[in-house]
């Protein structure tokens, strides 16, 4: 074992596990949820011993495909720091998740199908992390793609499921495009698609800055699809279709972070194009103050968390937009993983002794009645809304404040739109844990419901630890090199402390004894109308082609292939039917005529 | 003067032409299908003429075409069995046989 075999060991595990159950796993349920667990665990312990290795910068790759003119398509893997942080997050949550699913999924139907999506998922996540080109990125980034697409429709016999993981896969594809055409600009750049390569030659190109520029943001709409930013976010919150763990580790780790990861494997390059950056800054700013709006009129529990999970994205875009290094991004992605995941699994847990009612005006008052899942929704609440002040804090305290601190630094208006968003954060979550968790039960279910089995508690446990604690200081310093910007006024750690607590304050005091949703807001209720805005263009281009379609087809098609020939049939026989006289004495002068005309035609030639 | 193919040969078209203007010209149609049973036989005549005149090397006559008069005998001998039928029927359907007053099948 060591360092340069590790990686290919850890990405093509879950694969193995994958196909194994394919073939042989619908014969037993242990044995599909047992080889998908084992393969998880492998993962996540040789990416644990992975990351006290020492930095490996020996070239770890193959020649996949060669192509005439000198191009060459390799297939390797990067093990530097960013990528050995994103193996541990990934294969530390997937493993608890995974294990979650046990319980979860126990009376559902597709059990092997199940765990054959998610080692998949697995997989082409690991792949994203470590490919060491863009075309293998984004080869890995397609399976995402259809690994979402295969677990968001788990239940695809429901039509919400099926039109869910459809949309989830048409959206992305629309991002996904504009990430090839920026692949392709890049490699007639710099004639390569590896990113060392790449990023040695980018200096050099300076002089075209607008050039790298449209590139940069043509590479950043693939984020801006799979990381679920405005406008490409609709499909975020549908997916909330799927199961549950499935929403967990979409949100926490896998899909959604590889488009923040991108960017953080892709920052040398933008860090020599401002305007690209710029933009990021903008698309991520709006993204989280927009989706923080949403969030706070919804329902749906899972649909909550969707929202605050695309805000959290903004946040994160935000912060490649504005910090000097990817640390700042990505330490919030480390921590919002955790606490993004506890959440989903506490929703999780909650559906199931709900027997899977998710609207949250339906429950009530279940602290008691489950205990564990009720402390564990707390810590996830107070770390995604950062709580804390001076020098102790929940995870999402620091890593949250650091990228609004940079934001501040950078673009004061950002900034400020970014501390606004923690206010909502708090007003959301805190509606939605004292809707659910404090209040008064609002259905017969809520009355009854009990604790989650312990094979779901304990993961909620493991996971409440880290979004506790992983933003304190001294764990920072293990994964992440991040700086604090210098120029910014004291005055912002007093108004986050304000916005949390008069976020939260408002939520208390609107929903404590609430029946009903006491605010209605239908901007927000109906997300800003983009969807509908969508549906509509949709319909309006869709209904409009198929119309020119149909015009074409009937007068066009109809007119060459029908119409013509058969009016032209009726004409013919129409003047024909005129020799018709009845005299059968002319027909054999008509006979005679032509038999006359033959022979002249034979013997005259 | 010993007769020439080419006799026989302006008997059968003198005999063809007959036929051909008896059934165009004529308004009885069983004198029609008389001449056509006429122009048959023109037919026959010349074919019976070129066996007679092609001998081959040992002297015999070329059997190809007395071979197709027989074949063409024998298919009149159907032809005249169904026509005539057919125009007694018509005669019962129309009591006339002249064909001025067949004249329903016309557009």
């Amino acid at each position: 074992m060591n360092a340069a075999t590790v990686p290919w060991i850890i990405l093509f595990t879950p694969l193995i596990a994958a196909v194994v159950i394919l073939f042989f796993g619908k014969y037993s349920k242990p044995f599909s949820a047992g080889v998908a667990i084992g393969a998880a665990l492998i993962c996540g312990f040789l990416s644990w011993w992975l990351f006290g290795q020492p930095d490996a910068t020996v070239a770890n790759s193959f020649s996949w495909l060669s192509l005439p003119g000198g191009f060459t398509i390799p297939i390797g893997v990067t093990v530097d720091h960013l990528s050995k942080v994103m193996l541990v997050v990934v294969n530390t949550i997937a493993p608890i998740v995974f294990i979650y699913s046990l319980g979860y999924m126990a009376h559902e139907e597709g059990y092997w199908r199940y765990f054959a999506g998610l080692s998949l998922f697995l997989f082409s996540m690991l792949g994203i992390v470590l490919a060491d080109n863009f075309l293998m990125m984004f080869i890995f980034w397609e399976l995402v793609g259809v690994s979402s697409y295969i677990l968001i429709g788990h239940y695809y016999s429901k039509d919400s499921a099926a039109d869910a993981s459809k949309q989830a896969f048409l959206v992305n594809r629309i991002g996904d495009f504009g990430f090839m055409l920026g692949i392709l600009t890049f490699w007639g750049l710099t004639g390569s698609v590896v990113f060392s390569e790449i990023f040695q030659k980018i200096p050099a190109l300076e002089t075209h800055g607008l050039y790298l520029a449209i590139a940069c943001v043509l590479i950043f709409c693939g984020t801006v699809g799979k990381s679920a930013q405005l406008p490409l976010h609709v499909w975020l919150p549908n997916s909330m279709e799927g199961p549950t763990p499935v929403s967990s580790l979409l949100h926490a780790a896998t899909m959604v972070a590889a488009g923040v990861y991108m960017l953080a494997r892709f920052f040398p390059v933008l860090e020599h194009v401002p305007d690209a950056r710029l933009v990021i800054a903008w698309v991520g700013g709006i993204t989280c103050l927009a989706a923080g709006l949403m969030a706070t009129q919804q329902n749906d529990i899972k649909r909550i968390l969707a929202y605050s999970t695309i805000s959290q994205l903004g946040y994160m875009v935000l912060g490649v937009g504005v910090a000097e290094t990817w640390d700042v991004p990505m330490f919030h992605l480390f921590t919002h993983a955790f606490f993004k995941c506890l959440l989903f699994l506490c929703a999780g847990s909650v559906i199931v002794s709900m027997h899977h009612e998710q609207d949250i005006w339906k429950m009530g008052a279940l602290k008691n009645k489950m205990p564990f899942t009720f402390l564990c929704t707390i810590a996830g609440t107070l770390a995604l809304t950062g709580f804390g002040f001076g020098s102790f804090g929940f995870s999402g305290f620091y890593s949250k404040d650091l990228i609004i601190l940079w934001a501040l630094a950078k673009s004061p208006f950002l900034g400020w739109i970014a501390v606004l968003t923690a206010g909502l954060t708090a007003f959301y979550m805190f509606r939605l844990l004292i809707v659910v968790f404090l209040s008064i039960p609002r259905s017969e279910e809520a009355k009854k419901a009990h604790e989650s089995p312990l094979i779901m508690v304990i993961p909620l446990i493991l996971l409440a630890l880290p979004a506790i604690g992983a933003g304190w200081p001294f764990i920072e310093h293990i994964f992440f090199k991040t700086t604090e910007p210098t120029d910014v006024p004291h005055i912002v750690h007093f108004a986050l402390l304000a916005m949390f607590l008069g976020g939260a304050g408002l939520a208390w005091a609107l929903y404590a004894r609430a029946v009903k949703d006491p605010v209605f807001i239908p901007l927000f209720a109906n997300r800003l109308y983009i969807d509908y805005l969508y549906t509509w263009i949709v319909k309006v281009f869709h209904d409009g082609l198929a119309w020119l379609a149909g015009w074409a087809d009937r007068w066009i098609v109809d007119l060459f292939v029908a119409q013509i020939p058969s009016k032209l049939t009726w004409a013919c026989g129409y003047v024909m039917r005129f020799l018709q006289i009845g005299n059968i004495q002319a027909y054999a002068f008509f006979f005679g005529a032509g038999v006359v005309g033959l022979i002249y035609l034979l013997i005259a030639r | 003067m010993t007769p020439t193919l080419a006799h026989y040969l302006i008997v059968s078209g003198v005999l063809f032409t007959i036929g051909l203007a008896g059934v165009m010209l004529r308004r009885n149609i069983i004198i029609i299908f008389m001449c056509l049973e006429l122009m048959l036989n023109a037919a026959n005549l010349s074919l019976v003429a070129f066996s007679r005149y092609n001998l081959s090397m040992e002297g015999m006559p070329n059997y190809n075409g007395q071979v197709l008069v027989f074949f063409i005998i024998t298919v009149a001998a159907a032809e005249v069995a169904v026509g005539l039928a057919i125009i007694v029927a018509l005669f019962r359907a129309r009591q006339t046989t002249h064909v001025e007053d067949l004249d329903r099948m016309k557009f």
